[in-house]
């Protein structure tokens, strides 16, 4: 099997090639994106290429990455009964034969295996330690981040970078050039520098001499700091992820590093050291050898197996019970309303309210952006946003007309007070303030304006250029909104894809999502994927507009969704972290709907009450046996406050997508573990509006999970680490203290509660449909073949599950008989912090 | 009054020693031993203040415990209250209050949640004894214990490389500033012929007749705590630590490094300010320090890109303003000053995660592609080598580096060529030589004689600088160091008055606190076969306890306030004469690297990213 398919072996029979080594190194350094695009992906996106465990192993043996739960702890987890006996011997069998279980499962529970790990990587560069004890890095990284920080910062430093139109290289041989000092120490560097004449072939000539290394030798220094190259790479890639652009690109890093190198070395030895291939005596092994499978790691997928499948079983188990119970449950007479949400995690207990609180409404899940790609411009902006999942790149501009009131300010973020003489004069002003702001932030915690606040991305009273009457009207190559044939389009590919096409309710809502917190630098993560990182409110007013517009109604009637002209569709926005709710357009209702809409808000915000409750259960601060109310006034403090660094768990503990109606989960508790995308397989029959639905879902849930995933088992290397002593560089990544390399990932923070198990797609059609639409696109394909996604579909027909492995579907029995069935989850609720199993809610 | 000034000292004393008993994982508790202790405190100075403004502000004095004396010497705790006290006392307990608050949920599920709360507790106790000091000797208890803290604190997240690596530089730094301070109180001590109190430095009298004939001792007491001073509050040449102290949790950065110890400095001028505020040239050079720093520390502020090194150099500058402040005689404005900053800076930090969604917000609104400033307006040439030399941070770090550590360093390296066993070949048989010398000295020639003490003296430093550079064995190191002391107390036998039981202070605290030591290293053996010092090795992680106690046991060792080796230190400095500049000299010497190559050791052996990778390590660059 070949690893990855530009890598073969970088011995000596291969001539270096820049290229190629440029593009691998992309390939494998993090692809975070600048904090304030803040979006999920999976972490070893490099491995996907690869079957799950292979993927694992090898990212563990090439960049020592740890990749799963250690094994005290996967032990631990079977001593208390979270891993299933029955399920650890089922899995073991089906893997090994049941003439090898007894061996098999004395090595899971019992054997000592050294579980050290080291890498690959770094080991050629090693060498200049070992044989010139010298550590390169020492000397050559905090230069190399301090020039990189500031040519790339965007808005920290009062003084910038004083060229930065040129490119990287170029900026920094323009001020070499013309300055009476140098970032280097020793002159060759600079003269190499300044002649621009060397690649990295020559330069690396002098420092490693053996053509045959320099393959290995770069991924050895790039990955000793492989947040900033990811970093660079991925500007180099996206340069519009910053508002202030800046032309950089990873070669000009390597070459300024490579310089930086030589000039250490130079310094330190003159001219008396020679490159680092002659001295080598036994050359390390190449990096990407493809790491072959070992008693160890066939325990460790074995217990993560177990893991994964003791969760899903019940899951499966449930949903099974349910739709015995729940079969010929056909629609209602009556609804009252109905609320389209993002499939997000989230979103699943606040629709299990609403359905409690008013039992005749209905809920929908859907992709957050509601199937309006656009860029916004809020007024007054000097730039757009995104607001689809990002890999979309829409042709259409909202604009916001008509705001009122002020972009707020607060001094204490203004540079000023960081300069000489004015920072005189504030520190014995301001100062004062400064003691009084800090008082009430520690006992009065409010709104600032350095909280970032879902509501505040769009003014609601403001007017959106939403309908486009004549295509020449563009601005930055962008069409200014929709004509009324692409307002058609969108609709009704929202509806059909949701399964809405009869029965509407008087009001249909539809509900965006976004997030309020302060003091967080991952705020961006707390929105809306689908929305590209930012709140969900423009796309739901937007969508609302057109859904409500009289000649979007009559084409949609024309294709045969006749929706009553007294059906009306409201946008909000709920703030998953404050549970708040608002609504907009509420003055264009007719007068019956207007009434029924009170009565609906005051069902929202009942909901909303106890949504809090029961998030609050994963917040030691909070006593969750308390009244909803009350709890809901703590869970709206905690969102403002400074010293709070986890003011909501964001998706932690996802495990699940399900993929069908709302009929197989309403009376599951799922402990909002489960992203839902409502979809009707009846008016699908061959998978067409499936596809446009499972596209998505990889690289959207898949990439949460597996983020989540990664930063839960090594928080160190591939998450960010506490986030604690966290340090904001040039306003798009953090670092650890003043000299740190950039961190990718999450903080542990964010990913305590979760379990790293990967996501199961439950998808309610039949199975020969399914493979047919996964198959599709050899991207789809991708996560569900190499199983970096679980995948089941259940047969509307024989209500039968049918798992997905090794290319085919085939039956899957739950184990478990029943799940436990409640009356009222709420004592359960009150009293467990950890996460519950699956329940029936009668 | 007294009594109730004594009692407000106690307090954050009571509160560290209830937290170390405090149940490790019990969060609950651990806060709320830090919330009452620093709020009843709190509460305590701001009735007491009150108390006092009613009763006419006197400036008060209390000579509290004498721990030692003899005929010509006495060592005692003293506290004073004044204005400085009450600004600095409540500047201090207002923000270590509000900043308990703050970390009892910010450090939430942190692994170290009561480490944490016991090293806040301790460095405000430490913190409360200096700004509470009445003289000298209070004084550096305190300054010992914010030394120590201070280390604990940057190197909190202790199995990271680079917290730990600043955490040794910073304690580097604060060695140095110790060097000044001992170097003063020795000079004072000749001065006065007696410890004395910062009351008794305002009555002029008392010095003008010493300065009349002596003028250079009294500049070199300022100048030397000048130095400390700097140090302290990073002013030139020291300013690049402050920044590298940013790497424990947002809000021990923000009280400490932004607020309390930075402006410790500035606290020392103003107490000795009576004492050279008759000396012109030295507020001469108080003011171009001040100058200097402000402005280069502004420069380097307004090129960072990072929003906690900005905030670190933007404070410098304005301490480098207070220092001008204070030369020209504005102490209440540098008082003013400070309050001021120290809330500033405090708050700054603390809200330093928010300034990515304010500032991109503000962004995408006002932006302008490239904003003008005033050194647009330079000539090319003069603005690219500011701007680099800013970015360099003026290669202050590589200053320090190369003028005081890297001359130590070659210097050890030069003795590579001693083993452990050559070692006590030599030291053995030359230490009973010198014992037998000693017996006999009166009967040695007295040119030979007076070159004695300064000889041991040399010997000692001698191993004390290969401890320091010893690269393989910890336990050479270590003996190395206990040796030193034993040297040292043979130099200062030579001096007249030292008597027996001055050297048993002395020597007694150094004998436990190395046998101690000692075992610990070789029990780690027992566990750890490859154990040099080349590399950080980490082994806090499965040797939390053997940590503990071999920290403690070198704490002692430096002398540091837990044991009689602390006064045995003073007393030593109580008999080197005035004239003895090497002898003086080498001996705070020894002190100091003695101190460093204990830290260094402490944090090779224990401290940095664990050695073994069954575990989640951290990156080395993180």
């Amino acid at each position: 099997m070949e690893l990855h398919d530009v890598s073969n072996k970088n011995g000596s029979s291969a001539a270096f090639d820049e290229h190629k080594v440029l593009h691998d190194l992309r390939h494998y350094l993090p692809a975070q994106a600048p904090l304030k695009d803040f979006i999920h992906h999976n972490t070893l996106h490099a491995f996907q290429n690869l079957k799950f465990y292979d993927g694992l192993r090898n990212a563990s043996s090439i960049f020592g990455y740890k990749v799963s739960l250690s094994i005290s702890e996967y032990r631990s987890l079977y001593s208390s009964g979270r891993i299933r006996e029955d399920i650890l011997e089922k899995i073991i069998t089906e893997k090994k034969g049941a003439a090898s279980k007894p061996e098999w499962l004395k090595n899971v529970l019992h054997k000592n295996y050294d579980t050290s790990v080291s890498p690959r990587i770094g080991q050629l560069r090693a060498n200049w330690k070992k044989l010139f004890h010298l550590d390169l890095d020492f000397p050559v990284h905090p230069i190399l981040f301090r020039v990189l920080c500031s040519y790339l910062d965007q808005g920290v430093s009062i003084w910038n970078f004083p060229v930065s139109d040129k490119g990287f290289l170029k900026s920094i041989i323009e001020i070499e050039s013309q300055s009476y000092t140098s970032f280097f120490r020793s002159e060759r560097p600079r003269k190499l520098l300044l002649e621009n004449k060397s690649s990295i072939k020559d330069l690396l000539k002098i420092l490693v001499g053996d053509e045959s290394f320099y393959y290995q030798y770069l991924f050895d220094q790039q990955f000793a700091h492989q947040g900033w190259s990811g970093m660079v790479a991925t500007v180099e890639h996206q340069p519009e992820s910053f508002l202030d652009p800046k032309k950089i690109c990873l070669k000009d890093l390597i070459i300024f590093e490579l310089l930086l190198e030589i000039d250490a070395l130079d310094s330190k030895f003159g001219d008396i050291w020679g490159p680092l291939c002659s001295k080598i005596e036994n050359p390390p092994q190449d990096i990407f050898e493809f790491v072959p499978s070992s008693e160890l790691s066939e325990v460790m997928s074995i217990w993560q197996d177990a893991y994964e499948w003791s969760y899903y079983d019940d899951v499966l188990a449930g949903l099974k019970q349910e739709n015995k119970s729940h079969e010929n449950n056909g629609s209602f007479a009556h609804k009252s309303f109905q609320a389209m949400f993002c499939i997000d995690d989230r979103e699943c207990s606040i629709r299990r309210y609403l359905e409690k609180g008013d039992p005749n409404c209905e809920t929908f899940g859907t992709p957050g952006f509601f199937g309006v790609e656009f860029y916004f411009k809020p007024e007054h902006g000097k730039f757009h946003t995104k607001l689809c999942p990002a890999p979309v790149t829409p042709k259409f501009l909202i604009k916001e007309i008509g705001t009122h009131g002020k972009l707020e300010t607060d001094a204490h973020h203004s540079k000023k007070n960081n300069s000489l003489i004015v920072g005189w004069l504030l520190s014995q002003t301001l100062g004062f303030e400064s003691a009084y702001r800090l008082i009430m932030n520690v006992f009065r915690p409010s709104m600032s304006p350095a909280t970032a606040n879902s509501f505040k991305q769009m003014d609601k009273f403001a007017h959106l250029t939403i309908e486009n009457k004549n295509t020449a009207d563009t601005e930055d190559n962008l069409q200014i909104g929709f004509t009324i044939e692409e307002m058609a389009n969108r609709v009704e590919g929202l509806l059909k894809s949701i399964g809405l096409v009869k029965d509407y309710a008087p009001i249909i809502y539809v509900v965006g999502h976004g997030s309020s917190s302060v003091n967080n630098t991952y705020y961006a993560g707390y929105d809306c994927g689908a929305c590209s990182g930012r709140p969900g409110s423009v796309n739901a007013r937007v969508i609302c507009f057109m859904a409500n517009h009289p000649e979007v109604r009559k084409i949609l009637a024309d294709r045969g969704l006749i929706i009553p002209a007294e059906s009306q569709f409201i946008g909000g926005l709920h703030d998953t972290t404050r549970d708040e709710v608002d609504f907009f357009d509420e003055e264009n209702l007719n007068s019956k709907n207007a009434e029924d809409h009170k009565k609906n808000k005051s069902v929202f915000y009942k909901a909303l009450d106890l949504n809090a409750k029961e998030r609050s259960r994963r917040f030691e601060s909070i006593n969750t046996s308390e009244s909803a109310e009350k709890i809901h006034g703590k869970i709206l403090i905690r969102s403002v406050s400074l010293f709070e660094p986890r003011p909501e768990y964001n998706h932690a503990t996802n495990a699940l997508c399900i993929v069908g109606s709302r009929d197989l989960t309403k009376n599951l508790f799922l402990d909002r573990r489960s992203f839902m995308n409502s979809y009707d397989h009846k008016i699908d029959p061959e998978g067409k509006l499936l596809f446009n639905i499972m596209k998505p879902l990889g690289p959207v849930c898949g990439g949460i999970n597996l983020e989540y995933f990664f930063s839960r088992v090594d928080n160190h290397k591939l998450g960010a680490g506490t986030k604690l002593p966290h340090n904001v560089m040039g306003l798009f990544g953090v670092a650890n203290g003043a000299d740190g390399d950039l961190r990718p990932g999450l903080p542990s923070q964010m990913i305590e509660i979760h379990d790293p198990v990967r996501l199961m797609i439950i998808v309610e059609q039949r199975p020969e449909v399914v493979l047919q639409v996964i198959q599709k696109v050899p991207e789809v394909y991708e996560w569900f073949i190499n199983e970096w996604i679980h995948l089941v579909a259940l047969d509307p027909k024989t209500k039968e599950f049918h798992l997905f492995e090794e290319g085919q579907f085939s039956i899957y029995n739950p184990t478990k008989g029943r799940v436990d069935s409640v009356l009222n989850m709420m004592p359960i609720l009150e009293k467990e912090k950890e996460n519950i199993q699956v329940y029936s809610i009668k | 009054m007294n009594t109730l000034l004594n009692i407000l000292i106690l307090i954050p004393l009571l509160g560290f020693l209830t937290s170390l008993f405090a149940p490790k994982r019990n969060e609950v508790i651990i806060s709320r031993i830090a919330f009452f202790s620093v709020g009843i405190q709190l509460a305590g100075i701001f009735f007491f203040t009150g108390y006092w403004l009613l009763n006419g502000y006197p400036t008060l004095n209390i000579n509290d415990i004498v721990l030692f004396s003899s005929l010509d010497y006495v060592f005692f705790i003293d506290f004073s209250f004044d204005k400085i006290t009450v600004v600095y006392s409540l500047v201090g307990a207002m923000l270590t209050f509000l900043v308990t608050i703050y970390s009892r949920y910010y450090m939430h599920r942190e692994a170290s949640y009561k480490r944490f709360f016991s090293t806040i507790l301790f460095f405000y106790l430490g913190y409360t004894i200096a700004v509470f000091a009445g003289n000298f000797e209070t004084l550096f208890i305190g300054w010992e214990i914010l030394g120590i803290c201070s280390f604990l604190l940057i190197a909190f997240y202790r199995d990271r490389y680079f917290p730990v690596k600043n955490a040794i530089k910073v304690f580097s730094v604060y060695r140095i500033g110790d060097v000044g301070l001992i170097l003063a109180m020795w000079m004072s001590h000749h001065l006065w012929h007696t410890n004395i109190t910062f009351i008794q430095l305002d009555t002029y009298e008392l010095y003008h007749e010493a300065f009349e004939t002596e003028s250079w001792i009294g500049v070199f007491i300022s100048m030397a705590l000048l130095l400390t001073a700097a140090a302290k509050s990073a002013q030139l040449p020291f300013s690049s630590w402050l920044p590298r102290a940013m790497e424990g949790p947002t809000p021990s950065s923000a009280i400490f490094y932004g607020s309390l110890s930075v402006h410790l400095g500035v606290f020392l001028l103003m107490r000795t300010f009576p004492f050279w505020e008759q000396q012109f040239s030295v507020r001469v050079v108080i003011g171009l320090l001040g100058l200097s720093t402000s402005i280069i520390a502004s420069l380097i502020a307004r090129v960072q890109s990072s929003v906690k090194t900005q905030i670190a150099y933007a404070s410098i500058a304005q301490i480098g303003i207070m220092f001008i402040e204070l030369a020209a005689g504005f102490e209440n404005l540098a008082l003013f000053h400070f309050t001021g900053n120290a809330f500033l800076r405090t708050y700054q930090l603390l809200v330093s995660p928010s300034s990515v969604s304010y500032l991109i917000r503000e962004q995408f609104f006002n932006f302008k592609p490239r904003r003008q400033t005033i050194e647009d307006s330079f000539p090319k040439k003069i603005e690219y080598t500011i701007y680099m030399w800013s970015v360099k941070e003026w290669n202050l770090d590589a200053f320090i580096y190369r003028f005081l550590w890297k001359p130590l360093k070659v210097a050890g390296k030069q003795l590579r060529f001693l083993s452990v066993k050559q070692l006590f070949y030599y030291f053995i048989p030359a230490y009973t030589i010198g014992l037998i010398i000693l017996y006999f000295q009166d009967n040695i020639l007295k040119e030979v004689h007076d070159y004695l003490a300064a000889s041991f003296g040399i010997i000692g430093f001698i191993g004390v600088l290969k401890s320091f550079s010893e690269r393989k064995d910890p336990r050479m190191a270590w003996v190395l160091i206990v040796m030193t002391h034993f040297w040292i107390s043979l130099a200062i036998s030579f001096n007249e008055h030292f008597k027996y039981t001055e050297n048993l202070m002395y020597i007694s605290g150094i004998i436990i606190a190395g046998i101690v030591g000692y075992f610990c290293i070789r029990r780690l053996r027992r566990f750890e076969t490859n154990l040099d010092m080349n590399r950080f090795h980490g082994h806090a992680y499965e040797h939390p306890k053997i940590a503990l106690v071999f920290l403690i046991s070198s704490l002692a060792l430096a002398g540091f306030p837990i044991t009689s080796t602390f006064i045995g230190e003073d007393l030593i400095f109580s008999h080197i004469h005035e004239t003895q500049f090497v002898l003086a000299f080498i001996t705070s010497m020894c002190f100091i690297i003695n101190g460093l190559a204990l830290i260094r050791m402490y944090a090779r052996i224990f401290l940095g990213p664990h050695e073994k990778t069954y575990h989640e390590t951290p990156y080395r660059s993180s």
